[in-house]
């Protein structure tokens, strides 16, 4: 990404300039931090919650012209990025689409294309009668808030534990990885189910489920590019300085260890929308009734294994697999950036 | 290697006894306890109990105990070969987990038999010649089926094969005895989500193979080409994905659960879901540990074989 802004241009054009990092940190920001808002804590607000999602609005427009403009050279990150972002999109304006309350029922086993009670359906409607519509692109709001979050928080915790694994070493190593070998020595479908069971059923309880799950392996990426990096020369001046341990493994690691974990982040982005996913569908995950692609195939698959009413199946099926896929082909792409540079 | 192996051997028990016992006070909270009561009784039938009726229904189940003791019970028991008693099928723990297992295996038997034949063909395939047209559609065609989730994938399946056709049935809970039939679906979905991985092993370990100076010179002999795949690049391809797919247990074990809560299949992931959803603490505690034993088991299995096949690491 900043290879393109540093390209020295006479005058760089808005674009160049919006694309440093402090500009593509905030457009982040400005774009998530209204839909977890939304999403964890909309309860509070009442008639003024759609209001939050504005900023959120172009703020995804502008991070996908910029991604698209950055990875341009590759076609498998263009299509992945488009998906994510199709999806992000939608997350964000979802509430300003004129589309019928997903929860409302209006006419059970309405099929796909038809019309009753004076509204066309385009995909049907559900075992209840709420609209297919509607529900699936809702659905996207919760798999994307509660498995984004859950990533990043494991990310935070396996990279500081990492950090200090491999840059502190000693007992302070022999303890971090003994705790990370036995939680990785669980299957993790295990792991979650125990989890949840213990903590109950919750978005929160998802973000520490995933938390434990995730978190020991990227701390063993991370400690082992920290124990790469940790006898480089730039590290012995800050040393030699006499900075403290946390400031070193703040400003002079951190930053190195940035590229692999990014590539990571993108694919346990899948792992954990999946998980999620699963996770509903066992009925362990999010809980009734907002809509969900988990619940929507839960529900689907304990009313109507019929072939004329697969729609219900389908139709989640279909979008949580062209999230996932979009994950995975932006990974790939990137990883194929990287090897290039 | 005898150290290496032993080593890994007693971390594995260690490992074991930690989560048992983490478990076992995880469990031993008094909302656990009630779970199991109000998943016995039902929840009405609960708030009519008194405290002391209450007390008398736990001692009855010997829950009463202080964990510890239980705990101490238990290991005493299970060096017996005695697993305890589950609390929702009313039955010796052992013999269900052994044929819930025994299911499961199966299951993963046809997975493992279909999927790395298919896996390793088609990664030798797509990385003999890297970047041409049978690479870059493989790398497609597993990049699609990974990105599916097994639910996902379930679905497909259940609504082409089961619904729409009528070939295959949609449930697998084998009620009537063994069917064949009812087999075909979980396996395809776990065969499907799995392969595009290995299949990905594959082609990278044997692409850097095809790049290294031995294969330029056999093919510079005038080997045949056929002969130079075959003889000299397959052997040392093939090292990697040897680790990668006895892993895939592991992973098994998480993928088995969402396949066979949908497809109603009778066996571990199952029984372990159904388990924690009741409270059934020695259920949990044996599904888990025969989880983590399969878990570490196979990490051994795999280090100890690319140790063996391997010569650069095991003369070294």
């Amino acid at each position: 990404m900043s290879a393109t802004a540093d390209a020295p241009l006479p005058a760089p054009s808005l674009l160049a300039r919006l694309s440093q990092p402090r500009t593509l940190i905030l457009l982040l920001a400005l774009m998530w931090i209204p839909l977890v808002i939304y999403v964890m804590f909309g309860h509070m607000f009442e008639d003024s919650r759609d209001y939050v999602l504005i900023p959120a609005v172009p703020a995804t427009l502008l991070l996908y012209v910029l991604a698209m403009r950055a990875w341009w050279e590759s076609k498998i990150a263009v299509i992945g990025a488009t998906l994510v972002f199709f999806w992000m999109f939608i997350a964000v304006v979802v509430p300003f689409l004129p589309l019928i309350d997903p929860n409302q029922p209006i006419a059970p086993f309405t099929l796909p294309f038809s019309e009753k009670k004076d509204i066309f359906f385009w995909l049907g409607t559900d075992f209840k009668g709420r609209d297919m519509l509607s529900r699936a692109l809702w659905g996207c709001q919760r798999v994307i808030v509660w498995g984004v979050t859950a990533t990043l928080v494991a990310y935070i915790v396996g990279t500081a534990f990492g950090l200090i694994a491999g840059y502190l070493g000693g007992w302070w190593d022999e303890i971090i990885s003994f705790l990370a070998n036995i939680l990785l020595s669980f299957p993790v479908m295990v792991l979650f189910i125990l989890i949840l069971n213990y903590l109950g059923q919750s978005g929160f309880n998802i973000v520490i489920a995933v938390t434990f799950a995730s978190a020991p392996a990227v701390m063993r990426i991370v400690r082992g590019l920290a124990l790469d990096i940790k006898s480089r020369d730039y590290v012995f001046a800050a040393q030699t300085r006499g900075e403290h341990p946390i400031w070193i493994m703040v400003v002079e690691l951190l930053p190195n260890v940035r590229g692999p974990i990014i590539v990571d982040a993108c694919l346990r982005l899948g792992y954990t929308t999946v998980a999620i996913t699963t996770l509903t569908f066992l009925g362990l995950g999010l809980q009734p009734p907002d809509p969900d692609w988990g619940l929507m195939i839960k529900e689907a698959a304990n009313t109507a294994l019929i072939f004329k009413f697969s729609y219900m199946l389908i139709v989640p099926a279909l979008s949580v697999s062209s999230l996932i896929l979009g994950f995975n082909l932006m990974a790939d792409g990137l990883r194929e950036m990287s090897l290039r540079d | 290697m005898v150290k290496l192996i032993l080593r890994r051997l007693g971390q594995m028990v260690l490992i074991m006894a930690v989560v048992s016992f983490v478990l076992f006070l995880v469990f031993d909270s008094d909302k656990f306890k009630k779970q199991i009561a109000v998943n016995e009784l039902g929840g009405f039938g609960l708030q009519t109990l008194t405290e002391q009726e209450y007390q008398d229904w736990l001692s009855s189940k010997g829950l009463d105990v202080p964990f510890y003791t239980r705990y101490l019970d238990w290991v005493g028991n299970v060096l017996q070969g005695d697993f305890g008693f589950s609390f929702e099928k009313n039955t010796e723990v052992g013999p269900l987990l052994a044929e819930r297992l025994i299911n499961t295996g199966i299951l993963a038997f046809w997975v493992f038999a279909l999927m790395i034949p298919i896996a390793l063909t088609l990664g030798v395939i797509a990385g003999m010649k890297e970047g041409s047209a049978q690479d870059r559609s493989v790398s497609f065609i597993s990049v699609l089926t990974t990105s599916m989730p097994e639910i996902a994938t379930a679905i497909f399946l259940t609504v082409i094969f089961a619904l729409g056709l009528g070939w295959l049935p949609a449930k697998s809970a084998m009620t009537q005895g063994f069917d064949w039939r009812q087999l075909v679906l979980p396996v395809a979905t776990l065969v499907l989500y799995d392969f595009g991985y290995v299949a990905r092993m594959t082609r990278a370990s044997m692409a850097e193979v095809m790049t290294s100076q031995y294969i330029r010179t056999a093919i510079l002999k005038g080997i045949p080409y056929r002969r130079v795949i075959m003889r000299h690049a397959l052997r040392n391809a093939l090292i990697a994905p040897f680790t990668v797919i006895v892993l895939q247990l592991n992973w098994l074990l998480s993928g088995v659960v969402v396949v066979e809560v949908f497809f109603q299949y009778n066996g571990f992931g199952k029984m372990l879901l159904d388990a924690a959803l009741f409270g059934d603490i020695y259920v949990i505690q044996a599904g888990t540990l025969a989880a983590v034993f399969v878990a570490v088991f196979s990490q051994i299995i795999s280090d100890v074989g690319y140790t063996l096949l391997n010569p650069r690491i095991r003369f070294s």
